[in-house]
């Protein structure tokens, strides 16, 4: 546990792994998404034997590939930077974290790596059957990894399954499918890959109505589309009904997050549901430059109220309730939480050093008052508290959670639109006439990406200052290095990435142009 | 299943499957070994594309070893992980860059359009396939000659010196190791390029790198071998948990695991064979046993390094700071649930072989590299 902290380094530790994170979600979701509808293309290329869809898979194939190694290369970095950065927190809970990331390796990332070399240098060396059933297999084992990682991040934003054991000072896993089947797991995993599904879907049919606007391909660019805009489709209706799921979980487990992307001060029965709201640039709480009013909001009455418990007058907690308590609600003050997070802290120091120096009696008297079930409900459950100085440091970045937030649902329903006019367009009408859908179509491939960011910036800004959810503050989990040298790995990271990232786009814009009908090399 | 076993056991049986995986990673190293020879081996054009398409059919094995031997080390020894990661930061940062540029070299360098240039993604693969293995073997040496660590009563770790890691460097035996898994990996190349590539001049060209490679490592290699054996070793008692040095610790691990030392010999043997049918019967399976006998050595090296009592990473700052299977395990629950995921292991690698032979049926020639060809060529 770290005593001291350089806070300049935390916050250096943190831009790296939100460099690096972002980054790597640049490429990964159009992984996801692309490779099932890849599947679904050579699918149809086997069941009729149409050369054009052959033509279609290879030139999304290629694609494909362009992002794929950009998003292997920034993947690497974050799963290092677990130990690199976050060394305590590593072993903190590398009893529970750790396992899903060796089942990523072991049961996706071998899937994926195998067959991907099959999809790209077989199609003349393998059947056409092996070949199809390699495209599968790389799209499952590309999800899987998806899972897995998943399952890790759902754990840290919900911690269950598992035990503190004393002896060890760390979290220990007791139940793995209450790891692996939380709920913040599966809706968690269902989300971020629909999300996916949605981004590889826009993508398509952004680039095929860029080659209808262009009069070329025009064969090519319907079909792709079509597959595109039934997928997107299919997977924005699933965005949809795990994003509501999302919510909900939110506010079981980490109500202030949900405060925040609502922009609720002040908890109250019958809660509303700001659709769209502007923050005052000037802070109205002078006890907490965080808490800024609303300068405008439209506000859908009792709706937060309803979506969180399906009842339009529960309660639903505000920022000063979490602070300050809530007695009616039996809600302590972030005060009492911090002074029994300090307690558990100090209890288990006593005892580690009880056991040092060979008071055996003694330690084992503050092992089981450790154990016992009344000190881990109502001390140890606050553990995470007892590292945080002042209860403000409780608040995640309301206004950038808020607009985030709000962005990330205004996109996601334009995009639900979108695919129905697209299967609208393609089916009952010629889409290559209606120019000003298609131009939106190519507007809309940075907002789905700008989607992307935002739900993640909700759900990792929105849960600080917790990596692990009550249990361990960023503060507490970061590594024991020099500012200095995290400084100069970010800006080296952010170096190399701009530049491959500069590449990628290149490469991508130059082999659109050149059409599914050329080599490319 | 894996209820029944102990502890102990568990902690075994995952120390054996890092082992594997460390061993499966040097012998896909022949990725790197084959990127730092595209200056040499390539004189033109179309030889380096062949050797290029060669290496980039098969450069994420590494990559993806390389991924799951870093998370099956977090879930298993998580202390190892915190301590080494969070302390070795520079020696950790170096290999992970020099990984980065890789990954996207084979996709890039001959596309249009690719904003840094063909030769600058060369020399990306160039750069990964003469740091890699070094910095790989480097690391790895910390297991025989210990890192400046301390682990508190909370196991927290600290690192005691301000190089951050680049300090292993400075040590004879991890250099020597580095620079033999360099040169291991130019031969398993070499054998790979004569054993998937259809061009004789290449083939021969392969041919007489070889014994220009073979030297060296055969050099660095028994500097590392004899200086291990002859060296005290870092062990602890089972009971106390204290550790001490102690006299031949790795000879006496050879010598007390027979079985052990017969996979070293075998491994040995096998890679000298490999070498020298290639080199005098024109061979061109010796890279699979070269390969082979690459796994068998490192898997063995990798289990004197932890198992009988032995610590696996030593602490050189504090003695009793150092990490083996035991003190830096995760809980038995996890060591056994992961287990059960481990049972993959042999359906994984069964596919990979397989979906390996099919790709490389096939041998690489000059005219599929030039003309119309439907795969995919970097």
């Amino acid at each position: 546990m770290n005593e001291i902290v350089d806070l300049s380094m935390l916050d250096w530790s943190r831009g790296q792994f939100a460099l690096t994170a972002f980054y790597h979600w640049l490429f990964v979701p159009l992984t996801l998404g692309i490779t099932f509808i890849l599947a679904i293309m050579e699918t149809i290329y086997y069941k009729t034997g149409d050369p054009e869809w052959k033509k279609i898979t290879r030139f999304w194939m290629k694609v494909f590939g362009i992002n794929f190694a950009i998003g292997v290369a920034t993947g690497i970095i974050l799963e290092f930077q677990f130990g690199t950065n976050w060394s305590y927190y590593s072993w903190f809970v590398g009893d529970i974290f750790g396992a899903p990331l060796a089942i990523e390796g072991i049961m996706a990332f071998f899937m994926e790596s195998t067959f991907i070399a099959v999809m790209f240098f077989g199609w003349d060396k393998v059947s056409k059957r092996f070949h199809l059933v390699s495209t599968w297999l790389t799209a499952i084992g590309a999800n899987l990894s998806a899972l897995w990682i998943l399952v890790a991040n759902a754990w840290m934003q919900n911690p269950v399954g598992m035990q503190f054991n004393p002896d060890t000072a760390r979290n220990e896993m007791v139940n793995f499918w209450d790891v692996f089947l939380s709920p913040m797991a599966i809706n968690k995993f269902l989300h971020t890959i629909s999300s996916g599904f949605v981004l590889a879907g826009i993508f398509i049919i952004g680039i095929s109505a860029w080659f209808l606007l262009k009069k070329r391909e025009v064969p090519f660019a319907k079909k792709s589309i079509l597959v595109a805009a039934i997928f997107g489709f299919i997977s924005s209706l699933f965005l949809v009904t795990t994003g509501d799921g999302s919510a909900r979980l939110v506010a079981q487990n980490q109500p202030m997050k949900l405060a925040a992307m609502e922009g609720l001060y002040q908890g109250k029965n019958g809660a509303g549901l700001v659709a769209f709201g502007i923050f005052s640039p000037t802070h109205t709480d002078p006890a907490n430059d965080q808490l800024h009013e609303f300068l405008f909001k439209i506000e859908i009455p009792n709706a937060l109220s309803y979506m969180i418990h399906l009842d339009a007058n529960a309660f639903v907690p505000g920022v000063k309730d979490l602070l300050n308590g809530n007695e009616k609600e039996g809600m302590l003050t972030a005060a009492d939480k911090i002074s029994r997070g300090k307690m558990a802290i100090e209890t288990l120091r006593n005892y580690k050093n009880a056991l040092t120096e060979g008071r055996k009696e003694e330690a084992l008297q503050m092992r089981d008052k450790f154990m016992s079930k009344d000190f881990q409900a109502n001390y140890f459950k606050y553990f995470g508290y007892g590292f945080i100085k002042n209860s403000n440091e409780l608040i995640p970045g309301i206004q950038l959670v808020f607009y985030s937030f709000h962005m990330m649902v205004i996109l996601g329903s334009w995009f639900l639109i979108f695919f129905i006019l697209s299967i609208y367009l393609i089916v009952n009408d010629d889409i290559t006439k209606r120019r000003l859908f298609l131009k939106i179509a190519i507007l809309t491939v940075p907002l789905v990406y700008l989607a992307q960011m935002a739900g993640w910036t909700v759900a990792e800004m929105g849960r600080q200052p917790w990596v692990v959810q009550d249990l361990l503050p960023t503060v507490a989990a970061v590594s024991n290095i020099n500012a200095g040298a995290v400084m100069v790995t970010f800006w080296l990271f952010a170096l190399i990435f701009t530049l491959l990232l500069i590449a990628e786009i290149k490469i991508m814009t130059k082999q659109i142009k050149i059409g599914p009908n050329e080599g490319g090399h | 299943m894996f209820e029944q076993l102990s502890h102990l056991t568990l902690q075994h049986y995952w120390w054996a499957i890092i082992s594997l995986l460390a061993a499966l990673l040097v012998f896909l190293l022949f990725v790197q070994g084959g990127q730092s020879l595209i200056y040499e081996i390539a004189k033109n054009r179309n030889e380096r594309t062949m050797i290029m398409n060669a290496l980039g059919r098969k450069w994420e094995f590494t990559f993806t070893t390389l991924v799951t031997f870093g998370g099956a080390f977090f879930a298993s020894f998580p202390l190892f992980y915190s301590t080494s990661f969070g302390g070795a930061y520079w020696a950790w940062m170096a290999l992970l860059f020099c990984f980065i540029i890789q990954a996207v070299s084979y996709e890039y360098r001959s596309k249009p359009k690719n904003f840094l240039g063909q030769k600058t993604f060369d020399a990306f693969l160039f750069a990964n396939g003469l740091l890699g293995p070094i910095l790989i073997g480097v690391v790895v040496g910390t297991f025989f000659n210990g890192a400046e660590f301390s682990v508190s009563n909370l196991n927290a770790s600290t690192w005691q010196n301000q190089a951050r890691g680049l300090e292993a460097v400075l040590n004879i035996n991890n250099v020597a190791l580095g620079l033999a898994v360099f040169f291991l990996a130019r031969i398993l190349a070499l054998l790979y390029f004569m054993n998937s590539i259809e061009h004789k001049i290449l083939f021969d060209r392969s041919k007489k790198l070889l014994v220009y490679n073979t030297i060296p490592f055969l050099i660095f290699f028994l500097v590392f071998v004899i200086r291990l054996v002859l060296k005290d070793g870092y062990a602890y008692n089972p009971e106390t948990m204290v550790v001490s040095m102690e006299p031949f610790k790795y000879f006496m691990n050879l010598v007390q695991m027979p079985v052990v030392l017969i996979l070293f010999l075998a491994g040995v043997l096998a890679v000298l064979w490999g070498i020298i049918s290639s080199v005098l019967k024109d061979q061109t399976r010796g890279i699979w046993w070269a390969g082979g006998g690459t796994i068998l050595v490192v898997f063995s090296l990798m289990l004197i390094a932890g198992y009988n009592n032995t610590c696996y990473y030593p602490s050189n700052y504090n003695l009793q700071s150092s990490l083996n299977i035991v003190n830096s395990s995760s809980s038995k629950f996890t060591l056994q649930t992961m287990s059960y995921v481990s049972l993959a292991v042999p359906f994984v690698l069964a596919y990979i072989w397989y979906a390996w032979r099919a790709i490389n049926t096939k041998k690489i020639t000059e005219g599929e590299m030039t003309g119309k060809t439907e795969g995919h060529i970097y």
